[in-house]
């Protein structure tokens, strides 16, 4: 099964290790956090859409953001990433005060994302589409592009990193297609794959299960844990209660704005507060039948 | 029929001084809009800041006009900076707004009776604005005319050097477009989020991209100033933008070479069909129409043409018909 071999690798192990002290209530503090988020509001008019008191971020560990339809998990995630801006909060990441820094900046120090309508740049190449994730480009910068004994070596180098790591997400026979060829769920693989060659030290996926078929799920969740072993501290936004429990370390859930539940996947999943306020009142007999065919499912997939 | 004089006529204007202009700020629209995503409908504005450039500082200021190509660069600059500040941060279609009025506004400026002792007013500056630069020609004293293209020997030097001028650009184009800055260019064109969201300052490229456009359109109203001797307030309407967004067209945008096979066909299809309805119509081939709408028809099948294009060709004839097929988005 998936989640043995995930909590037999060294990183699933410790994270595990290092969350397992850690009491499942929402906003409690963690041993080792990457991102801490205080007081973080947004309202759109008089709709509040996000109103997070306090959570943090385990570093190493895949952490999952659930919620109901509208429960402001996205807005959330353009708020840290600084694609939207907040009405009031401060936040940090590693340590260090972000809340109001511009998209791009947090991008380079490390806080990379993707998005729930991937963005693949169709009109160009799968390869270029890789090469420009690459941070750091001396060939990025106007007076030197038009020189490329500058940046030639770079490019050569840029470029085999991109080929490695189209290899590992199985587009290697694409380079040169263009992006907009691609079919949605390849799409998602390139997304990701882009996202990896900007050296996220943390890495927010916007549903990347969206639209995606079982069999592509599997290696999506492979590629996942791959991150988590590298040392990328994950955290996403999801709806598939399979993948969630399947791979997440941590799981935190939220409605209406706020965060209301938070442990690890067991735990929250048979919080009653989450089966309220997640599925609502009359869904709750399919939450039994869903959690009970978790394994089932995970089992039949693995087969 | 004279056919000899419609075609040495066509050929002329093909790869003539209006030839150059138009292409020069077509290729400053390539960079913008073909390669950028940037819809700059105010090209005019920074051709016109060329011309008044070495208007103003050969006639009023009675200095070099090596000087005034230099003022012409930074006002062309400076317009880019303040219309993209503002604007960039925003949505596409604002710098579509804000760049067509600006160039209104830039020539309801410079035609206003307000600033006439500098600028000129309607009937704009008239004088030697290329004396400078004539004063370099090498073709010998006793030239006369190059068989088949009938240019001055004045005119002979200003094709030569404005298509050095051309393919200085177009070189300086290429080698940007395919380094890693035209790949951040080209990503921006495609989804701007996307690039942000690699740790790209979007907003510095868009500008980048602005201010480049623009001063290569400057060099196209400096080649003008200095070949007509001449800057009038009433030829940079917006009409000029839609000429060049035309010629962009044609020759297929974000292609190096768009911009000068657009510009030459720009210029055959509308000096030959002049140029061949005026003989036509001499020689009563004709007789429903007065020489006088020669003028206006050549439009309307320039126009005629354009859709033409657009329904068979869309990519123009350089494109990559693939590669318009895809989702933009």
């Amino acid at each position: 099964m998936p989640n043995d071999q995930a909590v037999s690798n060294s990183m699933a192990a410790s994270a595990h290790a290092a969350l397992s002290t850690v009491e499942p209530r929402p906003g409690v503090p963690k041993p080792d956090p990457i991102m801490v988020a205080d007081h973080v509001r947004r309202s759109f008019g008089g709709l509040t859409a996000v109103n997070v008191e306090h959570v943090e971020i385990q570093r190493g560990a895949i952490t999952a953001l659930i919620g109901p339809n509208g429960a402001g998990k996205t807005t959330f995630f353009n708020l840290i990433t600084g694609f939207d801006d907040a009405n009031e909060g401060t936040w940090t990441f590693n340590g260090r005060q972000v809340a109001g820094t511009a998209p791009y900046k947090l991008a380079r120090i490390g806080m990379v994302r993707t998005f729930q309508l991937t963005k693949a740049l169709s009109r160009m190449t799968v390869i270029d589409n890789m090469r420009l994730g690459a941070k750091h480009q001396t060939g990025e910068r106007f007076f030197a592009a038009i020189l490329p004994f500058l940046w030639n070596s770079q490019e050569k180098s840029v470029g085999e990193r991109a080929m490695g790591l189209l290899e590992r997400f199985n587009l290697h026979e694409k380079v040169e297609d263009f992006a907009g060829s691609l079919s949605g769920g390849q799409r998602k693989l390139l997304e990701m794959a882009r996202a990896l060659m900007a050296d996220p030290e943390l890495i927010m996926l916007d549903e990347p299960m969206a639209g995606v078929n079982p069999a592509l799920k599997q290696s999506l969740l492979g590629h996942i844990k791959t991150m988590r072993e590298e040392g990328t501290t994950v955290l996403f936004v999801e709806h598939d209660m399979d993948m969630v429990h399947d791979i997440s370390d941590w799981v935190i859930v939220m409605a209406q704005g706020e965060v209301i539940a938070e442990g690890p996947p067991d735990t929250v999943m048979k919080d009653q507060a989450v089966i309220d306020a997640y599925l609502g009142a009359h869904h709750e007999a399919q939450l039994t039948e869903t959690g009970e065919s978790l394994t089932e499912s995970s089992d039949g997939d693995s087969a | 029929m004279d056919w000899t004089f419609v075609l040495t006529q066509t050929l002329t204007q093909a790869i003539g001084i209006q030839a150059i202009i138009y292409c020069l700020a077509a290729i400053g629209l390539n960079v913008q809009f073909g390669y950028t995503g940037l819809l700059n409908f105010g090209q005019v504005a920074f051709v016109a800041a060329g011309s008044y450039a070495v208007g103003v500082i050969v006639l009023t200021f009675d200095l070099s006009l090596w000087l005034a190509i230099v003022v012409g660069i930074v006002v062309a600059l400076v317009i880019a900076l303040i219309l993209g500040i503002p604007t960039l941060r925003l949505r596409a279609d604002y710098l579509a707004i804000v760049t067509i009025a600006f160039s209104e506004l830039v020539r309801l400026t410079v035609r206003s009776i307000a600033f006439k002792d500098v600028l000129g007013g309607a009937q704009g500056l008239n004088g030697k604005l290329g004396q400078d630069f004539h004063d370099t020609n090498p073709l010998p004293a006793d030239f006369q005319s190059l068989p088949v293209l009938s240019w001055t020997r004045q005119d002979l030097w200003v094709v030569i050097v404005g298509w050095i001028v051309v393919a200085l650009f177009t070189l300086l184009v290429w080698l940007l477009v395919r380094s890693p800055w035209g790949r951040i260019v080209r990503g921006i064109r495609e989804d701007e989020a996307a690039v942000v969201s690699l740790g790209k300052n979007v907003f510095a490229y868009k500008l980048q991209a602005l201010m480049l456009g623009g001063v290569i359109g400057a060099f196209g109203g400096i080649v003008w100033a200095v070949a007509k001797q001449s800057v009038q307030p009433d030829t940079f309407r917006p009409e000029f933008t839609f000429f060049a967004y035309t010629i962009l067209l044609l020759g297929g945008a974000a292609r190096v070479f768009g911009p000068i096979v657009g510009a030459i066909l720009f210029w055959i299809i509308l000096a030959g069909t002049g140029e061949f309805l005026g003989q036509a119509i001499q020689a009563g081939w004709i007789d429903f129409l007065q020489p006088t709408d020669v003028g206006n028809i050549r439009f309307v099948l320039m126009g005629s043409g354009l859709i033409a294009l657009m329904v068979f060709r869309p990519q123009g004839i350089f494109g990559d018909r693939r590669e318009l097929a895809l989702d933009a988005k």
